[in-house]
């Protein structure tokens, strides 16, 4: 599954276009304490966050995920959505909650 | 030059997790058993007993500092220390309209306002708890409109420590230093985090028993936070010992 695919099933909003929609997404990761990220998220996850400080693009970029989703309506920051379109990292937006969307990318990766 | 050994975080009984018996007599007795020539009164997002603190304190030849924790929106603890309790009132006024909530206190505990002699003066029902609405940078940038130091909490803490919250501190933060908790040494926080930035380390004392557990030792002309910043800057002589 590419990013475009997960954005469009999931009926995501796409608050930040810059960047790869063909990129490959081979799983997620939800967590809002950006250390624990850093630690344990895999590369080409899609993470899922209500973060929207501006150290969320510098983490999707070196742990290279393949973008990023707010939740709850969360909308970046002006800072962060400077640096995700300078870097090409994707930011999508989701009204629901990170229990709902990540329970939804989960079932699009056959876990149910 | 003098040196003067500080605790500049220390909580009181307004903040809702903190111990009822934090009352500003008991605090300055408290440090002053401890040596302390400077205790910093940080309540979370609130400075209602910084100045009955400063009083209690003032007594017995101490000097507290008024200021507060600020919890920011990605709820990373922000020390603001102040010269002024005028200053410390401005940026609580400013803290409360971006604080939404209100406190329930079976669940976060009670937030006591007392007076210099310990009477109980009422509580506040705000959610001091909860984090405000304001960014980091928003947070900061009002403790130096202020003329107050801005110090980022504990940052060797996963839980409301900037590095613990963000993964790495951003580097055009204007922050003027980092405190360690008291679980690690000054050598040790040295080693850490002190490359880049400032390190200042304070006991968070939640208990009266651990109101001086940790202490930064600095070189200064007077106890004032003016001074202070001067020694994080290391100019005019002023230094952070250890």
């Amino acid at each position: 599954m590419n990013l475009k695919d997960l954005a469009d099933r999931l009926a995501l909003n796409v608050l930040q276009p810059v960047g790869n929609f063909d990129a490959a997404v081979t799983g997620g990761y939800t967590g809002d304490l950006l250390s624990d990220v850093m630690g344990n998220a895999k590369e080409r996850s899609i993470w899922i966050t209500c973060q929207t400080h501006e150290n969320i693009v510098a983490v999707a970029r070196l742990k290279n995920l393949a973008g990023i989703i707010l939740v709850n309506g969360r909308k970046p920051e002006d800072p962060t959505l400077g640096k995700a379109r300078d870097e090409g990292v994707i930011i999508l937006g989701t009204p629901e909650s990170a229990f709902a969307i990540t329970g939804a990318v989960a079932g699009l990766f056959g876990r149910k | 030059m003098k040196t003067f050994r500080a605790d500049l975080h220390i909580h009181t009984c307004l903040s809702p997790c903190a111990d009822i018996l934090m009352s500003p007599r008991s605090i300055a007795a408290a440090a002053r058993r401890k040596d302390l020539d400077v205790v910093g009164i940080c309540d979370h997002n609130s400075a209602e007993n910084a100045a009955a603190v400063a009083e209690a304190a003032g007594r017995l030849g101490i000097r507290a500092l008024p200021g507060l924790e600020v919890t920011s929106r990605e709820e990373v603890h922000i020390l603001a220390l102040f010269d002024e309790l005028e200053s410390a009132l401005s940026l609580q006024e400013h803290v409360y309209a971006a604080l939404p909530g209100e406190n329930n206190e079976e669940i976060f505990g009670l937030q006591v306002v007392a007076s210099a002699d310990d009477e109980v003066l009422g509580t506040s029902g705000r959610f001091l708890a909860g984090a405000t609405v304001l960014s980091l940078a928003d947070v900061i940038g009002a403790v130096h409109d202020l003329r107050g130091l801005a110090v980022a909490s504990h940052v060797d803490r996963e839980g409301f420590g900037i590095i613990g919250q963000l993964g790495f501190i951003p580097a055009d933060l204007p922050l003027d230093a980092l405190e360690i908790s008291r679980r690690l040494t000054f050598q040790e926080g040295r080693a850490a985090f002190g490359r880049t930035r400032p390190l200042i380390t304070g006991s968070d004392a939640h208990f009266l028993e651990e109101i001086g557990l940790a202490a930064t030792c600095f070189q200064l002309e007077a106890a004032t936070v003016r001074e202070i910043g001067l020694a994080l800057r290391g100019l005019g002589e002023r230094l952070v010992l250890s």
